[in-house]
């Protein structure tokens, strides 16, 4: 019989543990999500990781996510993953890399979170006197540049993609270990989200307000959700227009030196 | 010219945020947002109502056009958002959502 190994990865709060028969990829893993794993809490998914000879398909390969009699089943050229939440349980194949699992994980993560009335959002993320601030835009836009002149009193939870809740008649940002261009995980911490800025440099600082349908267009560019499922798309879209009207969503122009963060208050 | 019914096809989210009527396709993730008259026009699109009723009872009452001007901008609201799948045009009534859920998804 073959040894098992375990570890259990925990973002947004939300318990996943996963099963391999590969030490070295469980380790390989506790570094990948260092400060994200071991939680005291029961998991709320489990899933068995069966690890394969990497494949030649290219990993950029799109990714295809379908839900079939019950069973979300996940497709790129590096990985195969089905996952039943019924059940609470799936299977990934992959190889022993962190990238296919961290994609698998996004994956799964905005599955349920669109259930739950929240999403990911392309966007960093960072908790200052006890209220987190998202700053989303496309590619270029500043998320790593804000980050980076984020002064010593912040809290950063994501350079890359936030991990927005939603909870009683509010939402909370979490931090994930999802980097971007930093290439420095986010803190394992939450806090309730005060703004939403969507960026633009330009040369001088100024938060600007934006109209609703406005932000919730700029919004839905940058939720991540991956399956074409009509019933999916639609929790998305209330989900965002939910959080368009109970937190303030700005227009922030700035340029980049660390007196941004003197703006943003 | 014949009467035309139109409904909303199944295969979309829409709410109303701030009096503006926000669409999204399920389909293609197209979003629009509409103005007044096409969001009386969108909440009149019951699929039983022909257009022109619709045209008269709320366009034209409610904003003040003259009815020729009203037809030409409904029709061109039409067409257009039929042409994304998330508005359903028919020379007959609308059955039921059943069957505006099947013609959504052949569009």
């Amino acid at each position: 019989m073959n040894p098992s190994y375990q570890i259990t990865v925990e973002i947004g709060g939300i318990p996943i543990l996963l099963h391999t028969q590969d030490d070295y990829f469980r380790r390989l893993l506790a570094r990948r999500y260092a400060g994200f794993v071991d939680s005291a809490a029961p998991p709320r998914f489990e899933f068995d990781i069966e690890l394969t000879t990497p494949s030649r398909k290219a990993p950029d390969e799109e990714v295809r996510v379908e839900l079939q009699d019950g069973t979300w089943r996940l497709r790129r050229g590096d990985f195969r993953a089905q996952w039943d939440p019924g059940a609470g349980r799936g299977r990934i194949r992959q190889s022993a890399n962190p990238y296919s699992i961290d994609s698998v994980l996004r994956i799964v993560h905005t599955l349920i979170l669109a259930n739950e009335g929240g999403f990911l959002l392309h966007s960093a993320g960072a908790i200052r006197n006890g209220r987190a601030s998202l700053f989303s835009g496309v590619s270029g836009a500043g998320k790593t540049t804000i980050s980076r002149l984020a002064p010593p009193d912040v809290t950063l939870l994501t350079d890359e993609v936030s991990y927005v809740r939603r909870v009683d008649a509010g939402y909370r940002a979490c931090g994930t270990p999802f980097a971007g261009e930093l290439a420095r995980m986010g803190e394992n911490c939450s806090a309730p989200i005060a703004f939403l800025f969507f960026l633009q440099q330009g040369p001088e600082n100024k938060i600007e307000s934006m109209a609703k349908s406005e932000a919730i267009r700029r919004l839905m560019r940058n939720i991540l959700f991956f399956a074409e499922d009509s019933a999916l798309v639609e929790n998305v879209f209330q989900s965002a227009c939910e959080f368009v009207e109970r937190v303030p969503v700005q227009r922030l122009t700035f340029t980049p030196d660390s007196r941004v963060w003197g703006t943003i208050q | 010219m014949n009467e035309q019914y139109i409904a909303k096809s199944s295969a979309i989210a829409s709410r109303l945020l701030g009096g503006e009527m926000m669409i999204m396709s399920a389909a293609d993730s197209t979003f629009f947002t509409l103005n007044p008259v096409a969001t009386v026009i969108w909440q009149a699109a019951d699929g039983l109502t022909p257009l022109s009723e619709i045209v008269v009872r709320h366009v034209c009452t409610e904003f003040e056009v003259d009815p020729e001007i009203a037809h030409r901008d409904v029709e061109r609201f039409v067409e257009e958002l039929s042409g994304h799948g998330i508005l359903l045009v028919s020379e007959r009534p609308f059955a039921d959502s059943a069957t505006r859920s099947k013609e959504a998804a052949w569009a």
